[in-house]
Formats: structure tokens, C-alpha cells, sequence
């Protein structure tokens, strides 16, 4: 199926943030669990998973239960017990919440039941009975992959067309490693694609090796689940100077391969999502003395979780606030690597306040302001259409063209890998409604 | 997945999970949403001449901060109309005709026996339970416990019901007498097809200690009540396996007793009942706790080999035995794992204060040492230890031959020497 990866990538160097649970542990918490009913954890989940029904089957010591119950929501669900921000989504919608008691540990739950599903090779799933039908999916990462293992439980035959090596998506190339590694993701696609049924090509750029056109003829239907473009970039002067790098290009790279920070002093990580926060506590993480962010807004109005800023907080990162990048300048004439970021402070309306430029040392800058959304690939192709650069679909994945679906951070433009599980589903069953409608050929 | 269906006298039901007669099994639409959620069989809140109840009917007790392990009732038997409950009946089995509805059942007189049981099985009982157990309010109008404290009342109401009944008669037996044994074959000799048990345990769960009035209060009184839930469950697993053992009793056993989860209802079925009833755990958590019920038991049937229910009924039943049979020169020791040990040292107060004096703190680490030669095996450390797995009983090979305490004294078969009696 895919390349397989490196042994000497830098995230290797990472450790799980958040520490799994053993037996004991999940017993005890599993019992703490109130098995709320109209659970608020469950409407917190995008896909839905009965968390109360699977832990309470932790606490009986069900743990082959519990599993079943997740996969059967999420087939995602052991990187979603890794990755999810359930400090906003399930824990943080516990009713514990509302008590002086802390909400259940309901990610480490998932993921004790999830890695023991893995660790003993349980089967929960098998192929439908063949329909004849053949869909085509573009990108092989969390969209994609839970819409491929839905419809091959409702027995349609799946082709992922991937254009890297590695299948995953963001999974594989983007997620914090202290909170999963690589190797953990592909685990994760092996999982999925042993339903059986799902042809994986690598190393196809659809648009080039394959047109749209030669999709439409050759499939029934096609799941667009693409994910995002390259790193958005400043537009100011320097940002092609040595060691500057979108931030998601540089994650990849630190995850897939190695990448040597031992010169590096200081980084500048410019931006205040929650890939910058991932850059920085990720740069920090190995071993770069400063680490400063440079973001725009307040503290209150940043975009990264709180939780998350409260963390790369207390490994050491710096910000900051209300401070804009104006140019990017090499570290002394003659050298092409950068050196520091000129900077100025900004007004409550993101104004530059004149006289307030500051420089920052810098031997590495990442930028993550963004991704570049779709653009060109479905440009005069009719009946997909944009809004802001997202693909628009109803909430069963179908765009404006017939037999054409969408899902994950294309369609909704970039949030959780949960979301793009819950999506890729509902495209999976629209997909399978519209078959039996009649409406795909 | 397993074929789960059972069959308990004849009363076939999809899985061996039924509710038990009592407030979550009071109306046709409680019993159909449980239907819905899993539950194989249910048995309806208990038919007779409605009563009043009084407010304030239950309380819970709290064990080490675990709301309602224990739980108690002073409710009566149905308080709504025959004619309701007998239409919602036959409601309820045309939209679940595959689960069975087993009616309860408490009357005085013959007459009155024969008129309701021929009513139930028109609205479509798959099966009768006698109600031979509330121990509180109706035994003091001659039924409930009164019945079945008494062989000669209960064989003789089981038998009216026999005689008018044409589907099968489960008799529901009380807890609150010294021995189960000569009851169940009370219900036997009246010719029961078979027997549910137990029964609520006549208790008064709690006291007022600032009001001097016993829980749950109604107004400044209160009367004793029947203790039922999680706590309850090693009384009613004896109480089944006493019948299930004895060579004279034979009839097929509903269990019923804190049953809170598949693995309680493998320790009920193993012991010899081919179903359980579930009343507490439901009240608590809601009708959605039989799904795992449901997989868990079917999981554990799959790890284990099994094909259906009925391969583990009672498979425990000829591992239980007289004290007198156990093997005497059995011996075990504690072992403590110092790797997982993490030092509280519960088990050397636990043996100091409450066994034998053989776990002792060591100089230098907080992993305690045990005196193996003065160790008796009594388990006491490792139930007490908050790590699972770290303190493990470990057999000694002790060169000495199996020799029961009946076999000593019958055969003189030599005992290995005492351990600790000094």
C-alpha cells in the first residue's frame, strides 16, 4: 500500500503528553462515570460516540464492548482518543464540570479501550455485500479513510488516491507528536483498511497523473476529501531566506524525517492557532533554548485552545501579543539564513502603532497563520462550488454536482480530525442513499 | 453474536435479562421502552387489590461514597387498576410478542387466586410469579413474606395457582427465613415449575440520628423496609446455589439479587439460575444498562467456548461444597510484588491488627515482607491491597495428600500441621 516510514524522525523524540491509562486506572474512572442520561459528552462528539454506554462496559470490565461501541461511531476512534481537544468536546461538556470534581477522563478512557482493540487485533467489522458500485476518493486522510471503511461496510468497492507516500493526512504528517506519532497513525490506516476492499494508490496528484473528468467516467461516485493547501505565507520582505518555513511544511518534515535545531538559539513562531502553538511547544520540545510567538491579538482572542496555550505557557514559550512580523532579515551580510524578525506592536484594531518597531533574534522562523484553500483544482468544473474557499455540500456531503461529495477540512475548513471522521461518515451514507435512490448511474 | 435465548420452566425469552416485578417494570410503556433497550422478559409490577402507598418510599445507602450499593422500598404492590395494568399486558405483548411478560401475582383467597391468573394469562402472560416475599406492609395483611415463611401457606397457594394456571408458575421466594431449602421444596411439593429468588431483605437501611426516625421518613415514622441492590448480591447468590445444589429441589431458578452488570449475572447462572431479574440497578441508572449486559455476557460466553446460556448454568454448583470437604492441607502464602507495591502498607496493619502478625515493614523501603512460615493464606493483604495484581496467592507445594476435615475424622487422613495457632 504506502511507503513505509523513516526510522530517524525527529518526532521520535517526543513522549505522550497525556499518560494512558493502565487496568486500575480505568476501572476507577470508568466507575466514576454517572452514565448521564441525554449525555452532554455525546452531543458534544461530533460523531457521536455513547461514551457513557462505553465506559460504563470499561467499568464492567467489557473493554471488547467498549471498543465495538466506539468504532461503531468512529471508526477514527483510536487517534480521536489521542488527538481530540476534549477539553472543548466531550470532557469538557461533563456534568462534572458543574461540580468541584474533575470531569471523567473520557479521551484516556477511549484510548484504553481503543489501544487494547489494536493491541488484541479485535475484528468488529466486515465488508458489506458487494454492490457493484465503485467509489473514488481523493486523499487518504481521517475524511477519506472513515468514509472508504463506511462504504465498505455497505459493500461498495473504494479507491483512495493519495499523493503523498503515506496515507493519514494530517494524522500522519501534522499531529503534535507528544500527542501521537506517525507510526501510531499508520497503525490507524492499517486498521481501517483491513476491512478489505479499499484499492490505495500513492503518489497520485489527481489534476495531473488523473483528471476529474477521467474520475466521473471511471467511478460511480467520488469523495473529495483533499484537507488544505500549503502554508499561507506573510507576503513580507525575507520570507525566502534560509530557515524560514510554514509551519505545517515544517511539521511534516519534523515528522516524517529529521530535522537538526542544534544551532538554533531562538524561534519565531508567528501566529496564534493552534499549529503555532503546536510549532512552538514542538520546537521547544526539542530543545531549542527560546521559543517566542509573535501574534496579533490579546490573549482572550486567540484562536489556539486555552488549554493548549496553558501548556506551551508552562514548557517556556514566549509571546508577543498585539505584535506583527514586517520583514524578515539574514543574520549578517552574506548569508542567506535568517537572523531577525522585525516586528511592531499593534493597536487594540491591529494597527501598527509607528514608532514601536522591536527586533527579535531569530535562527528559525515558522509561519502559521493559515492554509491555503482550495483553489484551482475544481476551477470551471461544474456544480462544486466555494464559499471562502470551502467546498459547499449539504450535511450529507453532496456538493452541486451529481455523484460528487465532500468532506473533512476542504468542506469545513480545517477543524478536528473528529470532524472530518463525522463527515466522511455522513458522505459514506449519502453516497449509499443516493446509490439506492437510483441517483449515481 | 451468541444466540443468547434461555428458558426458565418453559418461559422462553431472548436473553436471560428480565426486569423484576417492581417499580421499573410498573407500566406497559416502561416495559416496552425496556423491550426496546434489550431486556429479554420482564415480570409486571405485582397485580392484586391496588393499594395506597405512602410518600417517601425509598432510600439509598451510600458505601465508601458508592450512592445506592445498598438500596431499600417501603412501596406496596401495584397501586393502579387491574383493568389497566391488564389492558397495558396485552398491549405490550402484541407489540413484543417474543419477549415474555411473566405476571406477579399477590391475592388472599382461592377464588380471588383463580379470577386474577385467569385474567393475567388472557391478557397474555407467558408466565405467573407468585408473590411470596414483600416483607413489608403486605405480610402484615397475611401475604408477601407471611406466604413464604410458612412451607405449608406457600405449597398450598402455589398448588391453587397450578391448578388454575395453564402457563408456567414461577414461585417468588423471601430471604427472611433461616434456611431457603425446605421453602423451595415447599414450592416444589405445590408443584411450581420453578422458583425466583431472592426477594427483598427486611431491613431498616438507615436512621435519622437527628430525628430518631429510621429512613425512608414518613413524617416522624418509619417502618422496615426491603433491602435490595448491589449489596445484597452474595446473600441471594448462596440462596440460589443452596437450591440449585440440593438433589431434591431440581426446578429451574430465576435469580434475582444486585445484579448490576454481566458479570453478576454470570455469577448468578453459574450458581444455577437460567435467568436473573434486575430491579435496582435499573432504577439507578436506567433500562440502557442491558446493553452491555447483553454484549458483556455474550463476549464472555464467546471467550469461553460456550454456544448458548444454558452450557454455564450451574457450572459452578459441584465446586461448592460442605467446609467439611474442603482439602485442609491446602496451602497458599501471600507474595507481594515489589515492583508494583507502592507502599501504603494496608496489609501489615491489616494482618498486625485483624490476622495472623506475618507482614512486616522492612527497614530501609516501604515494601513489607511476609513471614511465609507464619503466613496462613487467609487473603486478608491481598484484599485489602489497592493494587491490583500486586499481592498474589501463591500455592505451596507441601508434599502433603488432599485430606477433608471429614475425611479426617471419618478416615483419620492426616492433617498437614497448624499454621499461626500459636
Amino acid at each position: 500500500m504506502a511507503a513505509p516510514l523513516s526510522n530517524h524522525r525527529s518526532e521520535a523524540a517526543f513522549e505522550d503528553f497525556k499518560l494512558p491509562l493502565l487496568r486500575d486506572g480505568a476501572m476507577a474512572e470508568a466507575t466514576r462515570c454517572l452514565f448521564c442520561h441525554d449525555a452532554p459528552c455525546i452531543k458534544a462528539c461530533p460523531t457521536a460516540i455513547d461514551i457513557p454506554q462505553f465506559i460504563r462496559k470499561i467499568a464492567s470490565d467489557n473493554v471488547h464492548g467498549a471498543a465495538k461501541t466506539i468504532f461503531e461511531s468512529n471508526i477514527l476512534g483510536m487517534s480521536c482518543a489521542r488527538v481530540c481537544p476534549v477539553e472543548v468536546l466531550c470532557v469538557g461538556a461533563c456534568v462534572y464540570n458543574d461540580t468541584e470534581q474533575p470531569p471523567i477522563a473520557i479521551g484516556k478512557l477511549q484510548r484504553y479501550a481503543t489501544d487494547r482493540a489494536y493491541d488484541e487485533s479485535w475484528k468488529f467489522f466486515s465488508a458489506g455485500p458487494n454492490s457493484g458500485k465503485r467509489v473514488a476518493l481523493i486523499g487518504g486522510g481521517p475524511a477519506s479513510l472513515a468514509a472508504a471503511h463506511e462504504l465498505r461496510r455497505l459493500g461498495h468497492a473504494c479507491t483512495i488516491l493519495e499523493k503523498r507516500a503515506t496515507l493519514g493526512g494530517l494524522n500522519t504528517t501534522g499531529v503534535a507528536p507528544y500527542k501521537m506519532r506517525a507510526d501510531r497513525s499508520i497503525s490507524e490506516v492499517e486498521w481501517v483498511l483491513s476491512i478489505g476492499g479499499i484499492e490505495v494508490r500513492t503518489n497520485v496528484t489527481v489534476g495531473e497523473q488523473i483528471t476529474l473528468a477521467q474520475l466521473e467516467r471511471d467511478f460511480d461516485a467520488v469523495f473529495i476529501g483533499v484537507g488544505l493547501g500549503a502554508d499561507t505565507m506573510l507576503g513580507i520582505p525575507g520570507e525566502t531566506l534560509g530557515n524560514v518555513h510554514g509551519a505545517v511544511e515544517w511539521i511534516e518534515r519534523m515528522k516524517l524525517r529529521a530535522v537538526d535545531l542544534s544551532d538554533v538559539r531562538r524561534a519565531v513562531i508567528i501566529g496564534g492557532g493552534n499549529t503555532a502553538l503546536d510549532a512552538a511547544r514542538e520546537v521547544r520540545g526539542l530543545g531549542v533554548p527560546r521559543v517566542t510567538m509573535v501574534y496579533r491579538g490579546r490573549r482572550e482572542v486567540m484562536s489556539g485552545y486555552a488549554h493548549e496555550f496553558a501548556a506551551a505557557a508552562n514548557e517556556g514559550v514566549e509571546v508577543e501579543w498585539q505584535a506583527a512580523a514586517t520583514a524578515l532579515r539574514n543574520a549578517r551580510e552574506g548569508t542567506l539564513r535568517v537572523g531577525t524578525v522585525s516586528c511592531t506592536r499593534l493597536d487594540d484594531g491591529r494597527r501598527a502603532i509607528a514608532g514601536s518597531a522591536f527586533e527579535l533574534d531569530a535562527d528559525l522562523v515558522l509561519v502559521a497563520i493559515g492554509q491555503a484553500k482550495l483553489s484551482a483544482l475544481f476551477d470551471g468544473f461544474e456544480g462544486i462550488t466555494l464559499d471562502h474557499g470551502r467546498i459547499r455540500t449539504d450535511t450529507d456531503g453532496r456538493t452541486g454536482r451529481a455523484r460528487w461529495y465532500a468532506g473533512g477540512d476542504c468542506q469545513n475548513g480545517g477543524v478536528e480530525v473528529v470532524n472530518a471522521a463525522a463527515e466522511g461518515k455522513a458522505a459514506a451514507r449519502g453516497i449509499d442513499a443516493d446509490f439506492r435512490r437510483g441517483g449515481a448511474r | 453474536m451468541i444466540d443468547l435465548t434461555t428458558n426458565t420452566a418453559g418461559i422462553v425469552s431472548p436473553n436471560p435479562f428480565w426486569l423484576a416485578s417492581a417499580p421499573p417494570a410498573n407500566s406497559g410503556l416502561q416495559i416496552q421502552r425496556a423491550f426496546e433497550a434489550g431486556w429479554g422478559g420482564a415480570v409486571w409490577k405485582t397485580l392484586g387489590v391496588p393499594i395506597q402507598n405512602v410518600s417517601s418510599r425509598f432510600a439509598g445507602h451510600t458505601i465508601h461514597g458508592v450512592q445506592g450499593a445498598g438500596f431499600t422500598n417501603i412501596e406496596l404492590i401495584t397501586d393502579r387498576s387491574l383493568e389497566v395494568n391488564l389492558k397495558e399486558i396485552a398491549e405490550t405483548k402484541r407489540l413484543f410478542p417474543r419477549n415474555p411478560i411473566i405476571v406477579s401475582l399477590m391475592v388472599e383467597t382461592e377464588s380471588a387466586w383463580r379470577e386474577i391468573i385467569a385474567q393475567s394469562i388472557d391478557a397474555g402472560a407467558d408466565g405467573i410469579e407468585l408473590n411470596f416475599g414483600c416483607p413489608h406492609g403486605m405480610c402484615e395483611r397475611g401475604m408477601g413474606s407471611a406466604v413464604g415463611q410458612e412451607p405449608a401457606v406457600n405449597e398450598r397457594i402455589t398448588a391453587w395457582a397450578k391448578k388454575y394456571s395453564t402457563v408456567p408458575v414461577l414461585v417468588k421466594l423471601t430471604p427472611n427465613v433461616s434456611d431457603i431449602v425446605p421453602h423451595g421444596l415447599a414450592a416444589k411439593r405445590g408443584g411450581a415449575d420453578g422458583v425466583s429468588l431472592i426477594n427483598t431483605i427486611k431491613s431498616i437501611i438507615a436512621v435519622d440520628i437527628d430525628r430518631f426516625v429510621p429512613e425512608p421518613r414518613v413524617g416522624n415514622r418509619s417502618s422496615n423496609g426491603g433491602y435490595c441492590g448491589a449489596a445484597v448480591k452474595p446473600i441471594a447468590l448462596h440462596m440460589v446455589a443452596a437450591l440449585a445444589r440440593d438433589s431434591r429441589f431440581g426446578l429451574p431458578i430465576s435469580g434475582i439479587g444486585g445484579v448490576t452488570n454481566w458479570r453478576d449475572a454470570v455469577e448468578f447462572l453459574v450458581l444455577g439460575a437460567s435467568t436473573v431479574q434486575v430491579c435496582t440497578e435499573v432504577m439507578l441508572r436506567g433500562y440502557g444498562i442491558v446493553e452491555d449486559m447483553i454484549d458483556g455476557l455474550a463476549r464472555y460466553l464467546e471467550t469461553h467456548g460456550c454456544h448458548s446460556v444454558s452450557e454455564i448454568v450451574g457450572k459452578a454448583i459441584p465446586a461448592y461444597s460442605e467446609w467439611g470437604d474442603l482439602d485442609l492441607n491446602y496451602e497458599t502464602v501471600a507474595k507481594i510484588n515489589a515492583d508494583a507495591c507502592i507502599g501504603c502498607q494496608l496489609c501489615v496493619v491489616a494482618c498486625h491488627d485483624g490476622a495472623h502478625q506475618c507482614i512486616h515493614p522492612q527497614e530501609g523501603t516501604r515494601v513489607p515482607r511476609v513471614d511465609e512460615s507464619e503466613c496462613v493464606g487467609c487473603n486478608l493483604c491481598q484484599i485489602v491491597c489497592p493494587v491490583s495484581h500486586c499481592i498474589e496467592m501463591v500455592q505451596v507445594q507441601n508434599g502433603h495428600t488432599p485430606a477433608t476435615w471429614n475425611q479426617h475424622i471419618t478416615t483419620g487422613a492426616t492433617l498437614r500441621p497448624k499454621k499461626g495457632a500459636h
